[in-house]
């Protein structure tokens, strides 16, 4: 398949400020790529460059052959884009709003069926704003396909919403998929990544720090299978001098991590010989959102906001 | 350039605005309020005397200078004397803009003083009743008593000067409200686009509304041009209530020709333009309603919206002379008082070459995508 979007060495200067320094990655045509990174890695710098909104300093970018500055009109007419923070014309339903964005991109699209696809059929003739925040995403969704994209740009879609609605965009971006489009997501959700990505990369301070499947990079980044005890930390420090394993207090529970699956056999005997108090184990391998924790540490919940400059 | 997407822009425009019923009423019910407000301040007799010009051709006889000291002490007219061409003294009072005039012949004094009959002519406008009975009751009295004194004082009472039935002056003399009503079209087509598009320019790239149409195929003189067609509309409805309403209760007399056409047309063409510049060199919606008002608020006073610019000193006619929207009133002017076509020609080309000119630079600056 060829490469939907290619950008190499792209960089992007606000000022004395780099927001994104020499970053390459490709996208196949018809997969889904998954942009992550921290508040402020440069995200939403990286996307809006790709769309079009935003000039580069430096670098090569390309996205279905085109040059998205220079030929941005041409573009646009091919790609389909979602921002962050989906806003319209307060008064418009969804079916007008369809309508009208049928007849500047002269396409003829059914209103009901787009809407019904987005599982926003029950809101078609509500106003704008009287809509809720994930209804309005929807809408933002349905009209960035009334063009029949063959690249759709998802900039955190499913921030702030209710796991219904997020599930609910999570079937339409599978569907994307199954059409053969490409989409371009990015997410501060690595569930969301891990679900939905063919291919994963991690920005950090402006710059790619990992990349590939969401395997691969678990592979790569991750850490061993854990046995993980609910039981004091006492017994952590039993067993790293008993049996000379690192043991770990996380999460208020004693982890261990495992070799072999014959290495959890034996430490459970000696759980059970050290007769110190526990409540239960389980064995736990890691996920993306593991490596991405450890390779650009905690995500703080509640500054997930816009990294764009003010 | 597509029609098609002019037209689906245009669509969303009538739609969002008929949904918001503040910007309908004041649409419909202001441009009344406003034609109501002015008329009733200005143009209803207010009491006072009324401001008639006097053409002396006596030349300051005596007789002649306290005839009209005793008009200005009967307080209903106030005389200001005027020495207009021989011919065009209706004509001149119209332009003037006085509703009653009075011409004095000559040899007034010595056919007094001979007791041979004379008359003296008054000219008044039918239009404004209350300032023609004023003027005429005035003269009558006035006359009267100097009849009285010249002549029963030798025991005939044969009236010596005559005061002929008043002459119709009422076509060259406009009233108030039709000065007001041009005036007062002319005041929202600056207002109305003005200050809206002020406030779009900057609300819609702070909620990223121009974003979203810069990734659609619609261009920006697209999007300019569905909102000059919507002001184009909406200033033909506005003007139709203001004159409709100026003519039901002042009886305006205006001129309804095609040729208003073309400014309610050029008018807005300028100042959604004009809106649309000033609110894209303003980095905020803050500082893009101060602009928005330095532009709009000498324009709104300065241009003979409420009062007609030839009574203003002259330095203030010069400044009137460089603000847009004289133009645009003084064009509406000659269509629909003066019915002088050359000179709403010239006020035509003005307007259009500026419109012109702040439309393409009000396209090349504004941007819907950020730049930095």
């Amino acid at each position: 398949m060829p490469n939907a979007i290619e950008v190499r060495g792209l960089t992007k200067r606000y000022g004395p400020l780099t927001a994104v320094e020499q970053i390459d990655f490709t996208v196949e045509a018809g997969t889904v790529f998954a942009f992550l990174g921290p508040n402020g890695a440069g995200k939403t710098t990286t996307t809006e460059i790709l769309e079009g909104l935003r000039r580069r300093t430096g670098g090569e970018v390309s996205v279905l052959g085109l040059d998205p500055w220079t030929q941005g009109y041409a573009l646009h007419q091919r790609i389909g884009v979602i921002p962050q923070d989906f806003r319209f014309f307060e008064k418009l339903t969804p079916t007008e709003g369809i309508q009208y964005y049928g007849s500047l991109f002269g396409t003829h699209p059914d209103p009901k069926s787009l809407l019904a696809r987005v599982d926003l059929g029950d809101k078609a003739d509500s106003h704008f704003d009287t809509l809720s925040g994930g209804q309005k995403q929807k809408l933002g969704l349905a009209l960035a396909l009334t063009n029949n994209p063959e690249v759709c740009f998802l900039d955190e879609p499913t921030t702030g919403l209710d796991p219904q609605a997020r599930r609910s965009i999570w079937e339409v971006i599978r569907t994307l998929r199954r059409e053969g489009r490409t989409v371009f997501l990015t997410t501060h959700y690595l569930e969301e990544a891990e679900l939905l990505a063919d291919q994963v990369a991690i920005i950090h301070h402006g710059k790619i720090i990992a990349s590939g499947t969401p395997a691969e990079i678990i592979r790569a980044y991750g850490r061993p299978e854990r046995l993980v005890l609910d039981a004091p930390p006492a017994l952590g420090e039993y067993l790293h001098t008993t049996l000379g394993v690192a043991t770990e207090w996380r999460d208020g529970r004693v982890q261990v991590p495992l070799e072999s699956n014959r290495d959890a056999l034996r430490i459970l005997s000696a759980v059970d010989a050290s007769g110190l108090p526990w409540k239960g184990f389980s064995t736990r391998t890691e996920t993306l959102e593991d490596v991405f924790v450890r390779l650009v540490g905690p995500m703080d919940e509640g500054a997930l906001k816009s990294e764009a400059p003010a | 350039m597509k029609p098609r997407r002019v037209f689906a822009d245009l669509k969303v425009v009538s739609r969002s605005y008929f949904r918001n019923p503040a910007a309908l009423f004041f649409s419909l019910a202001f441009p009344i309020i406003l034609i109501a407000l002015f008329g009733l301040i200005f143009s209803v007799g207010s009491g006072g005397p009324v401001s008639i010009a006097v053409d002396n051709l006596d030349h300051n006889s005596p007789t002649s200078v306290a005839f009209l000291a005793a008009l200005n002490q009967t307080k209903l007219v106030t005389v200001t004397v005027v020495d207009y061409p021989a011919g065009s003294f209706a004509a001149q009072l119209g332009d003037n803009g006085y509703s009653a005039g009075l011409i004095i012949p000559a040899g007034f004094a010595a056919d007094y003083s001979n007791r041979t009959s004379v008359n003296v002519t008054v000219f008044t406008n039918p239009e404004d009743a209350s300032a023609a009975g004023q003027t005429e009751g005035a003269v009558s009295a006035v006359v009267n008593s100097m009849n009285l004194a010249a002549a029963c004082g030798s025991g005939h009472c044969t009236p010596v000067i005559g005061v002929p039935p008043a002459e119709n002056i009422g076509s060259q003399v406009y009233t108030y409200i039709d000065y007001l009503i041009p005036g007062l079209i002319g005041f929202s087509i600056l207002t109305s686009p003005m200050f809206s598009m002020v406030e779009i320019a900057s609300s819609y790239r702070k909620d990223g509304i121009f974003r979203e149409l810069s990734l659609t195929p619609l261009t920006k003189s697209e999007w300019l041009l569905s909102r000059i067609l919507w002001y184009v509309l909406l200033t033909f409805v506005t003007a139709g209530i203001m004159i409709g309403a100026g003519v039901v209760l002042f009886g305006a007399h205006v001129e309804i020709t095609l040729g208003l056409l073309p400014f309610l047309f050029i008018g807005p063409f300028l100042f959604v333009s004009l809106g649309m510049l000033a609110g894209t060199v303003a980095k905020t919606p803050e500082s893009a309603a101060v602009i928005g008002n330095i532009i709009t608020f000498p324009m709104m006073f300065l241009s003979g919206t409420f009062f007609a610019v030839s009574a203003f000193p002259n330095y203030l006619q010069a400044v009137a002379h460089v603000l847009p929207l004289y133009y645009v009133i003084d064009g509406m002017d000659q269509v629909m008082l003066f019915s002088n076509p050359m000179r709403a020609l010239f006020d035509f080309g003005v307007i259009t070459i500026l419109a012109v000119i702040v439309f393409a630079l009000a396209v090349r600056f504004f941007q819907w995508r950020d730049t930095r």
